[in-house]
């Protein structure tokens, strides 16, 4: 009875995670697709839906938060999150002022 | 007690198979970090494509290239692949009958297969008008980064065929159950970095 119950819960995590997923993606496709805004604010709403949907995915689909988490793993991926801004924001930002200054 | 602990990051077997749940922790763990330098892969193909965007030779702009529509059928494909997986994971943490697991598993495996199938078709109708990845650094980039998704899906797939034939071949011991629960880790993050791709390549560029 315990389990059946727990496993109700897990379901509906994943089926609250797949709704909000499914939400989100068609949020910023009908942004784009009708053109709801100006193209640099698309663009700009869709990298924001974009980011919170990569979060639900981490918390409902990888099963991750800030709180219940395994302590090593939390570190692992917050460490390569850090790692993977840097390395793409220094890319952009240098080579976009190569860029500039080549003009 | 030590089932109620959480040993490592993604589902957790716990109290439904505490044997396995022991020794999951650290093989997980290992799988982890693979995953996170594969990110960091992703993040600088990301990179490239974001500094060569500009540099098209003259030749296809995005907007050119891409279509809405099957792109949106190919994320639709990936978010609902992501959650028959979800599915299947449950099927195998609690128990139901086999069958349900392998189903499950089966339908992620078909919806993987149509997305790659998809893409195929993508990239031979590109092909077509001539937008190959020698045309500009554009396509070179973009051909890098989706490319390189494709194959990893790819490998998802084959990876599934193996599960589902282990399944059959060994039950649901230990080892086998730890397997599930990787690949279970690989096809939602491949879903993870699939909406990188429809943000950043597909809807930026046809923005």
């Amino acid at each position: 009875m315990d389990q059946q119950h727990a496993y109700r819960r897990q379901l509906r995590t994943y089926a609250i995670g797949f709704v909000s997923a499914l939400v989100l993606t068609c949020a910023a496709f009908a942004t784009v697709r009708f053109h709801l805004a100006p193209p640099q604010t698309a663009i700009g709403i869709v990298f924001a839906l974009g980011l919170v949907q990569i979060v639900v995915h981490f918390r409902f689909f990888l099963h991750i938060d800030l709180e219940r988490s395994a302590r090593d793993d939390l570190q692992l991926i917050l460490f390569s999150t850090l790692i993977t801004l840097l390395m793409v924001g220094g890319t952009l930002v240098i080579l976009a002022n190569l860029h500039h200054r080549m003009m | 007690m030590s089932a109620d602990e959480i040993k490592h990051a993604g589902l957790n077997l716990q109290h439904a198979d505490p044997m396995t749940h022991e020794k999951a922790g650290a093989g997980i763990f290992g799988f982890w970090v693979f995953l996170m330098s594969d990110a960091v892969l992703f993040a600088l193909l990301f990179a490239t494509y974001g500094v060569m965007l500009r540099g098209t030779a003259g030749g296809p702009v995005p907007h050119e290239v891409y279509e809405m529509k099957s792109a949106f059928i190919e994320t639709l494909i990936l978010l609902a692949s992501s959650f028959t997986f979800g599915l299947a994971s449950l099927a195998m943490k609690y128990e139901h009958k086999q069958h349900q697991l392998q189903a499950w598993l089966g339908v992620t495996l078909l919806l993987g297969l149509l997305f790659i199938g998809w893409e195929f078709h993508d990239f031979a109708s590109m092909a077509a008008k001539g937008e190959v990845p020698s045309r500009s650094g554009y396509l070179s980039a973009f051909f890098a980064l989706v490319s390189t998704h494709l194959l990893h899906v790819t490998a998802g797939c084959i990876w599934a065929v193996v599960m589902i034939a282990k399944i059959r071949t060994f039950g649901l011991d230990a080892r086998v159950k730890i397997n599930v629960l990787r690949l279970g880790l690989f096809w939602h993050f491949l879903d993870i970095i699939w909406v990188g791709i429809f943000s950043v390549v597909y809807l930026q560029g046809l923005a």
